[in-house]
């Protein structure tokens, strides 16, 4: 376990690299990271493919479709598409490419496959609430000392602290 | 050079999309090599056992706030041109409040899920597509929450000025007291049983 665990950066080493890459990110481009926007735009796209006249009459899919731009070219899309790539490049170099669902011994796969589709749906729901989500919300939005970034994040982390006492036994 | 660059036209926008993906690129190996691939490791900080995900967090938005002001200082960023998130206080703590819960029942967040979903965890993909659900449900219940979504609307506010402060003087602070979290963090975990993932 601790080989394993000796193979990931040290979290501040971590932390100085994800605040440098978000600081050139506001320099080139004006505007930070985020990731929730990509499934939004994705669920967007697949809406509007199946169901065009549905997806143009409901109010908030029609915020995000314009008639001479595919709703899946935003730039979002594109970051989460180089989030799988370099995610996978540093797997592949640290031997930890592999299928497998992770979960505590205590509960089975599927249990934990259940969880994930539950959290998954809660938080696909609250990130459109909130307007983004950890990265796009929280801390972007700390790094420009926005009012919003400080609130999502304390409404984020504090809400996890108070559920964690009902999940626990899902993790520990 | 002054930036923002794209939006300055310093660099041509037909780019936007090419340096997306290197951005991207960055983002994923970065929170890959953190850890941030293994929701057993992502949910130890909510239980005492890995305070990971707070030494990170908090670590890069303290640098990329002292850099967004240093350039800013020094006249290398255009700062009306940065994008400030809007704050609508009601939908900011409900949807947060949402997300929490969906972190604790899932173990991951949306930008976390992807580098799980990389290294070929199943767990990450279901939680992906439910992302995208969630969104759905969102999406097509939306007109009962519409009022509430734009409700409590204040600007662009910042965080200093609600609490009275210079953007210096709260930088100050948001460091002493991230400095005494990690120490904190450091002394529960050493007191936690520790949990093999």
């Amino acid at each position: 376990m601790t080989d394993k665990s000796k193979k990931y950066w040290n979290p501040y080493f971590g932390g100085v690299m994800l605040g440098l890459l978000l600081l050139a990110t506001f320099y080139i481009t004006g505007r930070g990271l985020g990731a929730s926007g990509a499934a939004k735009s994705a669920t967007v796209a697949i809406v509007d493919k199946v169901a065009p006249a549905h997806a143009e009459n409901a109010t908030y899919y029609s915020k995000f479709i314009s008639d001479d731009k595919n709703p899946m070219n935003q730039w979002l899309v594109f970051e989460v598409i180089g989030i799988l790539a370099g995610a996978l490049l540093s797997g592949a170099l640290s031997s930890r490419l592999k299928f497998k669902v992770e979960h505590s011994p205590k509960i089975t796969s599927r249990t934990r496959i259940i969880m994930a589709i539950l959290g998954g749906i809660a938080f696909g729901f609250g990130s459109q609430m909130a307007r983004g989500c950890t990265s796009g919300a929280a801390l972007t939005g700390m790094a420009t000392l926005s009012l919003a970034g400080f609130v999502s994040m304390m409404a984020i982390f504090g809400s996890g602290y108070v559920f964690a006492y009902f999940f626990r036994k899902f993790w520990i | 050079m002054m930036g923002p660059l794209i939006p300055l036209d310093i660099i041509d926008p037909a780019w936007n999309n090419v340096i997306a993906i290197i951005i991207g690129i960055a983002f994923g190996f970065i929170l890959e090599s953190s850890g941030f691939s293994s929701s057993r490791k992502l949910a130890g900080v909510f239980y005492g056992y890995d305070f990971t995900v707070l030494k990170v967090f908090f670590t890069a938005a303290i640098t990329a706030a002292i850099g967004l002001y240093y350039f800013h200082f020094m006249g290398w960023i255009d700062a009306s041109l940065v994008y400030i998130n809007p704050m609508y206080v009601g939908p900011a703590i409900v949807g947060g409040i949402v997300m929490g819960l969906g972190f604790i029942m899932g173990g991951y967040c949306p930008g976390t899920c992807y580098t799980g979903v990389a290294i070929g965890k199943i767990d990450a993909i279901a939680y992906s597509f439910a992302l995208m659900l969630g969104v759905f449900i969102y999406a097509e219940f939306y007109p009962l929450y519409e009022a509430f979504y734009k409700s409590g609307f204040m600007g662009n506010a910042m965080v200093f000025d609600s609490l009275g402060l210079t953007p210096a003087a709260f930088i100050m602070i948001l460091i002493v007291v991230a400095l005494g979290m990690f120490v904190a963090a450091t002394q529960i975990q050493n007191k936690v049983k520790k949990v093999d993932y």
